[in-house]
């Protein structure tokens, strides 16, 4: 069996293998009609008929017919992770990375419970995803049977929504409801619980084209009339600030957002969630916002008078204490598919909800159609103001520094790949560098735990980047406590080739614990040392991939030159940078603190 | 932001879905929200049910709160009854001591209350009593506390005035 697996992995990376899958038999299942089908096979059909590339999962006793069903199918492909949360944020990366709906399945249990923060991140950042999740036989359920969890509700505040199915025959309409839940509206998570017994009854199967469902209706086109005010307000405005977040991605609206920012010569920050909906290089582009964002996008924003925001909450990581920003008085525009965003944290003036890309479309044709220009003279001065605050150059630190400084080694990754990659990130200091100083000119390129804050994710959501865009450059920035949280899927790179660089920042910290012990509890650092690391480079080489250790400065773009050449394009290379340990993360606005309040790297 | 609390009747209309109540319910203690009354049952049409949370929140809260149950896949319609004209209903049994000169007096200030005794033994009543929650609250108020043995209360139902209504 590894060897035929390994075969098949090769296969599917290169793209040449269509068909070579280990015993993927044709059977009826691929243009026939079943008069009759079980549960398990409407589960396979259901996501084959969703087009649906691949699945991440791991099987278990309650999805065993599930499972039978795959092995005889090969209209897509499954990938065996090996813990049911990479499986989770695998599906959810695909989803990220592609714009389509991710698929994971698992087994009851604590195969769902696994399963967990895989979903609660996928719902902190709105991500499109199906999670099929085994359960025991409905006669069972109650019983605290063998590897009975109630789903439904360990997972009902972390999902948009879930169903669990009691009946063969709505099987495959629940499956379209999910599908359809997943993707539409304010995109998220939806859990499909599928008994045991359900998934040997039969019924006779149809997938439903299109599903009606009187209690979800998302609204898609802006209201007019809010449209037009909008428009008049950022024609009158003197100080304008774009503000976008992740919504321009997902909402795939970044042509029209950067087509709009063009057209009226505004700043445009973006949030963590934002990155690459607007061009990082482009030179209205301020950077991040937030308590980790530039000095001049923070101040800015706390300086506008008239502030578009766009697919973006206002969460306390971005506009610091509520009550110093409302300080300053400013008019709101705020776009949102999601009325529930609109006024939950700051009041707005002029409230849209819609579909980003609508919106912004009918915005543009407003514009267009305007007699007033914004007026220049104000606009000059306000950008005069912003580069006054952007030569404060708040990203500055240490070149000449004799030990790698973390900082570098983004800066050289976006050299090396020419800012074309696919960049993730697990969480702590190294994602807010990434974020800093990796320049995503590019929607969808930056995949990373925004809401929920998810260590162990950036291995996992390398896989699932490189599965969905085989050909592409994917880097993984991590750091030695994070990369350690699902390490475990070294292996599946492994049996299916998956050839991503992980670049691992290694400070023997876990960096974000220990700058905020620095600054806010007297430099105690209680437990944020990572003792007892193993020899990464053993390590990745003991799962057959390549390991690099580098611990000098000069070293650093040599290294990366040659994880990222032809020669090792079908490899896994593990990078273990030995990065300054006592370096931290600015600007930064303490929490609680306004977001002019920030702390710079020269003030300390 | 509003910061004045007030009292609202929240009626919303929902599929009658195993597990819908619960996504209400944790809905609100998810958010910290305030839950003073809830009831719930199948309406005219049994895939539908129909519930009443009464709660307490500033205007600012009360907007989350609506936008949220809205944003609930198996919620159809959401109504603030309070924000327009409306009737308000509630059932309330209470059993009470009743001996001696208080036996008399009970059945008086009940009939005052137009109370129904629906159960009498040789020394208790059981009274039945529908009407707001002020006017549950003042019969309460207007008896002696030590011949309360136990009191029920539905929560309160509530409906629009004329016209105004809650349709799928």
């Amino acid at each position: 069996m590894p060897a035929v697996q390994r075969v098949s992995g090769r296969a599917f990376l290169t793209g040449t293998g269509q068909n070579d899958y280990p015993l993927g038999f044709t059977n009826e299942l691929i243009s026939g009609h079943f008069m009759e089908a079980t549960g398990a096979e409407i589960v396979v059909r259901c996501i084959a008929e969703e087009g649906v590339e691949f699945v991440f999962g791991y099987p278990g006793g309650a999805v065993l017919n599930i499972y039978d069903e795959i092995f005889k199918q090969n209209r897509f492909k499954h990938v065996l992770v090996r813990h049911e949360q990479a499986a989770v944020h695998a599906a959810d990366a695909y989803a990220r990375a592609t714009g389509r709906v991710g698929v994971a399945l698992v087994t009851s249990g604590p195969g769902v419970t696994n399963a967990v923060t895989g979903i609660a991140t996928a719902y902190m950042d709105s991500i499109p995803i199906v999670v099929v999740t085994g359960q025991v036989p409905t006669p069972a359920i109650g019983m605290d049977a063998f590897q009975e969890v109630d789903t439904v509700g360990i997972t009902r505040p972390c999902v948009k929504h879930n169903f669990l199915v009691k009946d063969v025959k709505d099987l495959a309409a629940t499956m379209k409801k999910a599908f359809h839940i997943a993707s539409t509206g304010r995109p998220g998570p939806v859990v499909v619980d599928v008994p045991k017994d359900i998934t040997y009854h039969k019924t006779e199967f149809e997938y439903p084209a299109s599903i009606e469902m009187r209690s979800y209706n998302p609204v898609v086109k802006g209201h007019s009339g809010q449209m037009k005010r909008a428009v008049q307000m950022l024609l009158e405005a003197r100080r304008p600030m774009i503000y976008i977040g992740g919504g321009v991605v997902l909402g795939n609206a970044a042509a029209q957002l950067t087509e709009l920012a063009t057209l009226l010569g505004f700043p445009v920050t973006n949030t963590l969630m934002g990155l690459g909906g607007h061009p990082a290089t482009d030179r209205q582009n301020l950077g991040m916002l937030g308590m980790h964002g530039t000095y001049e996008a923070n101040m800015a924003m706390q300086h506008c008078d008239v502030l578009l925001a766009v697919g973006a909450r206002f969460d306390d990581r971005v506009i610091g204490n509520p009550a110093h920003f409302a300080r300053e008085q400013r008019r709101i525009i705020h776009v949102d598919i999601d009325p529930s965003s609109i006024s939950k944290r700051v009041k707005v003036d002029v409230p849209i909800v819609g579909d980003v890309k609508s919106v912004l479309t009918d915005m543009l044709a407003l514009l267009r159609q305007a007699k007033e220009k914004p007026d220049a003279a104000a606009l000059n001065a306000w950008w005069t103001q912003i580069e006054l605050w952007r030569a404060k150059n708040c990203l500055k630190y240490n070149r000449q520094s004799p030990i790698i400084k973390p900082q570098y080694v983004v800066e050289k990754l976006w050299d090396v790949t020419k800012g074309d990659a696919f960049v993730t990130s697990d969480v702590g200091q190294h994602q807010m560098w990434a974020a800093q100083y990796y320049k995503f000119d590019k929607p969808r390129r930056w995949i990373n735990s925004g809401g929920l804050g998810t260590m162990g994710v950036g291995l996992p959501y390398a896989m699932g980047v490189q599965l969905a865009h085989p050909e592409a450059q994917v880097a993984c920035i991590t750091g030695e406590s994070s990369i350690q949280m699902c390490i475990q899927e070294l292996s599946t790179c492994k049996q299916y080739r998956i050839p991503i660089k992980i670049i691992t920042l290694n400070n023997r910290y876990m960096g974000m614990v220990r700058q905020w012990q620095e600054f806010f509890y007297g430099s105690r650092y209680a437990e944020s040392y990572m003792e007892s690391l193993p020899d990464f480079v053993k390590l990745a080489e003991s799962y057959g991939h390549i390991g690099m250790r580098i611990e000098k400065p000069e070293d650093v773009e040599a290294a990366l030159r040659e994880a990222f050449s032809p020669a090792l394009k079908e490899r896994l290379v593990f990078m273990d940078f030995q990065t300054d340990q006592t370096e931290n993360v600015f600007p930064m606005v303490e929490g609680g603190k306004g977001l002019s309040e920030m702390i710079l790297a020269e003030e300390l | 932001m509003n910061n004045n609390h007030h009292r609202h009747i929240i009626s919303l209309l929902m599929e009658n879905e195993a597990g819908a109540l619960s996504r209400v319910a944790g809905l609100f203690s998810a958010r910290a929200y305030n839950i003073e009354s809830l009831t719930v049952a199948p309406t005219e049409d049994a895939t539908l049910s129909r519930m009443t949370i009464v709660t307490v929140g500033s205007e600012d809260i009360i907007e989350q709160i609506t936008k949220q149950l809205n944003k609930l896949i198996d919620v159809i319609k959401v109504m603030d009854l309070t924000e327009g004209r409306h009737i308000e209903r509630e059932l309330m049994l209470v059993k009470v001591k009743a001996v001696g000169a208080g036996r008399e007096e009970m059945k008086r200030t009940a009939d005052i209350f137009r109370g129904r005794i629906i159960d009498v033994t040789d020394s208790t009543y059981t009274i039945e009593l529908t009407g707001t929650g002020s006017k549950l609250d003042a019969f309460l108020e207007a008896i002696d506390p030590a011949f309360i043995i136990e009191t029920v209360r539905t929560g309160a139902s509530g409906i629009g005035r004329g016209e105004r209504s809650l349709k799928a």
